[in-house]
């Protein structure tokens, strides 16, 4: 980690960790319960193997120090961590990788798709930063485009948490469960609301991981209903269609997913190929915004905040959706 | 999850001599004045397989068997002579190379074929992997040792360097590269390869590619705590 990205991992636990609920114990943020939860895995199972490259490797060093054999930092180098990973699948081991997205993901894409996905092994994908966890570090620290990466590659399950207490059952389901799996980890601990059904909704919107939050206060009012979910791969085709037939009767579905806006269109179109139906996708937008500030301000620009999603739901179940400027 | 092959149990193949290797490459090239020494692996992968390591075609799916494998899958007719000859893969299916219902392609699939370790055909995956399989065999305590191939081309991917520099800092004694080198990279090694594998911790020797004995005695340098590179020079590229 360079010394900027050190002050910016630094400041973002603070964020989180003096914004977030009080919690009892001592993890505040995902990448800790990751590190909690990785580290009794190891403890508990001789074949689960954890390589990083650098990221996250001192939170892992007693365990490190424990299992050297099992738990591999390589240094800043993603492609072999995940070529690694290939290798020790093979040799029947369990890995878990972890980066930022951009390094385990983009960076490391040829070795996903031909180290483990060609080779029909498995591994367990964990990353932070997400789409612009580190606002202050810039593009080459974002990855709105991971799922959309994981998606051109067969077999992968994607996780998308929203909460923290989701972190742990999730990376123990991953890795006892066998196959290949990612799991998208953010920063921002988003508070937990609760969904008001309303009597007759309108249109059903699809609230991927942490929007839930921002789509749960948008909404307010509105005569939609929410459907949150966290896991993007496979896709819940059958829990979208009963929501479409059972709720609404209306095929109506606005999409709301933290990284690139889109990115499960493909997925609704499936599950209601068979009805006429209208799609709103909201997310992460491709224009390089070449800004830094907070993750807040960059959920406004790509119009995801809470104020953004309110109108663009609005407008579409009003159906008076006009596309906006420049789209 | 590690998906063994899907393959069928097949009848096991007589073991057929080095002699024969020249009429197997030849019913894969259809090429009946097929020369062995055009193909710049086939004394490398014969001495492995007939005399260093320790895996045979009722073995192949042994946690502790040795473990070979081919990252540079291109040019695999070599590679398929040998198992052919070892009774790896039905002779019957050397003809039909390439076709889309062989399990033959002109880069190996560990998932159609049994014995094949790894699946490849891009340049620079191989080892990689193989430090990563390396790591994962001595954590379980398996004896087996991993001989990754590459050739002096591939080592242009900067992923093999990765894995290089890794290795041995991490003291992979059970790794073991054998770089076939026929002077194909563009830009070249400078110094020489063997060095570059030495200035990183790896114990590092050149022999004859086509010398069976140099060759096996080669794979049996002694290496205490370090992997082990063994650069075999053959023929330049295009000189045959």
């Amino acid at each position: 980690m360079t010394p900027l990205e050190l002050r910016n991992h630094a400041s973002s636990i603070r964020r989180t960790s003096t914004t977030g609920p009080a919690r009892s114990h001592a993890v505040a943020t995902m990448r800790e319960q990751f590190v909690e939860t990785a580290t009794d895995l190891v403890e508990s199972d001789p074949r689960v193997a954890v390589v990083l490259a650098d990221i996250s490797s001192a939170s892992f060093g007693p365990v490190m120090r424990r299992h050297p054999d099992r738990v591999l930092n390589v240094g800043i180098r993603e492609q072999l961590m995940v070529s690694a990973a290939g290798g020790l699948a093979l040799a029947g081991m369990r890995p878990i990788v972890h980066s930022y997205a951009s390094f385990a993901v983009s960076r490391a894409y040829e070795q996903l798709k031909l180290d483990l996905t060609y080779q029909d092994v498995g591994a367990v994908v964990v990353s932070i930063g997400a789409s612009y966890d580190d606002t202050g570090s810039g593009t080459t620290h974002f990855a709105p485009e991971d799922v959309a990466l994981f998606d051109t590659l067969p077999g992968w399950h994607v996780h998308v948490p929203a909460h923290l207490d989701e972190v742990d059952p999730l990376l123990r389901g991953a890795v006892v469960g066998g196959g290949r799996h990612y799991i998208r980890l953010t920063d921002y601990v988003v508070p937990r609301l609760r969904i008001v059904p309303t009597t007759r909704p309108r249109a059903v919107v699809v609230a991927v991981g942490p929007t839930v939050a921002n789509v749960i206060e948008a909404t307010h009012g509105l005569d939609v209903a929410v459907l949150p979910i966290t896991t993007v791969r496979p896709f819940p085709l059958q829990a979208l269609r009963r929501a479409v037939f059972e709720l609404t009767g209306e095929a109506d579905v606005i999409l709301v997913e933290p990284y690139l806006a889109g990115t499960s269109a493909h997925e609704v179109a499936t599950a209601l190929v068979d009805v006429r139906h209208r799609l709103l996708a909201l997310g992460v937008g491709r224009r390089d915004l070449r800004r830094y500030g907070t993750a807040a301000e960059h959920d406004a620009a790509h119009g995801i905040d809470v104020v953004g999603l309110r109108r663009s739901i609005k407008n579409f179940v009003d159906a008076g959706y006009k596309m906006p400027d420049g789209e | 999850m590690t998906t063994t092959s899907s393959q069928p149990a097949i009848e096991l193949a007589p073991q057929l001599p080095y002699s024969a290797l020249r009429q197997l490459l030849s019913e894969i090239t259809g090429d009946s004045k097929h020369l062995p020494s055009a193909t710049s692996t086939l004394d490398v992968l014969w001495v492995l397989y007939d005399r260093v390591l320790r895996i045979d075609p009722q073995h192949a799916d042994d946690p502790d068997r040795d473990r070979f494998l081919l990252s540079k899958g291109h040019g695999p007719a070599s590679y398929y002579a040998v198992l052919a000859a070892k009774g790896f893969v039905p002779r019957a299916w050397l003809r039909a190379m390439g076709t889309f219902d062989s399990p033959l392609g002109y880069h190996p699939d560990r998932v159609l074929i049994h014995g094949v370790e790894i699946s490849s055909g891009s340049l620079g995956h191989g080892l990689p992997i193989g430090a990563g399989t390396a790591v994962g065999l001595r954590a379980q305590g398996s004896p087996a040792r991993v001989i990754v191939l590459v050739g002096d081309a591939e080592l242009d991917e900067g992923s093999n360097h990765e894995a290089i520099a890794y290795a041995a800092r991490a003291g992979l004694e059970n790794l073991t590269v054998v770089v076939i080198d026929n002077t194909s990279s563009t830009h070249g090694w400078p110094g020489g390869i063997a060095r570059r594998f030495d200035v990183e911790g790896w114990a590092a020797t050149d022999v004859d590619g086509r010398d069976h004995e140099q060759i096996a005695a080669a794979f049996s340098t002694r290496h205490d705590g370090r992997p082990l590179a063994v650069v075999a020079h053959v023929e330049p590229k295009g000189s045959m």
